[in-house]
């Protein structure tokens, strides 16, 4: 199993973590994780690490009294509605 | 006195009353999404409450110089980050003095060391050692620049592209930002485990 740091894959692996490789680059990361246990065990974590923040950040709703205070905001012109 | 034109004008009012209206409705379809990635942009509750609320009153009045079919999210967002910046309240934070070096697994490799049981290997056990107000703090704690581009990634699930266009800065430096950030965030949730102390 390698488990050296392998610190140059780390970049690749963002932009696919990230999705923002094109479908070759993609495959190429792909095929880099089938071959590099570092980098998949990385991988994993980075995966899972992300999901988890989002769902721990993502948590709190906006209050009922904002949406409120956002909808109050808008101009009350209706169609047909002339000055 | 012509007959025509008070009719031509009114159809034109009235069509504009219809498209202001359409993008209201649109703009605040959006506001639990952008809420989101606002409540993390700003430093509080609170200021992400007042930070909306300005967005939208600022929005729904230049609502004309949002380009159809674009999309609206980033669009109120660039609104958003725009004014957090002229306000001044985000406070520039000092840079970190700690090494920026340290492998990215050394959260992980925390979070294995000190899990005690059998959870080693299973990522999202282990993650849930991470308490909300630990993320929450350790976000919260970032140099605004770089906690910007996270939230926006990460949260507002925007490109490196989209966050660069909201940002006004070059793609380059959301790619360099959110490397940093993402370490930075790590190593600060790695120490807020202890074990060291
Ligand atoms: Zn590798």
């Amino acid at each position: 199993m390698n488990e050296a740091p392998c610190p140059k894959c780390e970049s690749l692996l963002q932009l696919y973590l990230d999705g923002e490789l094109n479908e070759s680059e993609a495959r190429e990361a792909e095929a880099h994780l089938d071959g590099c246990g570092y980098c998949r065990r990385q991988y994993r974590f980075e995966r899972a690490f992300r999901a988890y923040l989002r769902k721990t950040l993502c948590e709190e709703p906006m209050s009922a009294e904002l949406k409120v205070k956002l909808t109050a905001l808008r101009s009350d012109a209706s169609p047909g509605d002339c000055l | 006195m012509s007959e025509q034109a008070p009719d031509t004008v009114g159809r034109g009012l009235a069509e504009d009353a219809r498209n202001r209206v359409r993008f209201e409705e649109e703009a605040l379809s959006h506001a639990d999404q952008v809420y989101q990635v606002a409540r993390h942009l700003a430093g509080s509750k609170e200021e992400a409450e007042e930070l909306m609320q300005e967005t939208y009153a600022r929005a729904f009045r230049s609502w004309r110089s949002y380009t159809k079919g674009t999309n609206i999210r980033a669009w109120l967002l660039r609104i958003l980050t725009n004014i957090n910046i002229d306000q001044g309240r985000r406070k520039q934070r000092r840079p970190p003095e700690r090494s920026l070096e340290e492998g990215d697994y050394s959260l992980y490799d925390r979070l294995e060391q000190t899990s005690g049981d059998g959870s080693a290997g299973d990522e999202e056990r282990l993650l849930q050692r991470l308490s909300q107000s630990d993320i929450v703090d350790a976000l919260a704690a970032l140099p605004h620049d770089f906690r910007d581009v996270l939230v926006l990634v990460d949260l507002g699930e925007f490109s490196y592209q989209e966050t660069a266009q909201i940002l006004s800065v070059p793609i380059g430096t959301v790619m360099s930002r959110l490397h940093r950030a993402r370490r930075l965030l790590k190593q600060s949730l790695a120490s807020s485990l202890g074990g060291e102390r």
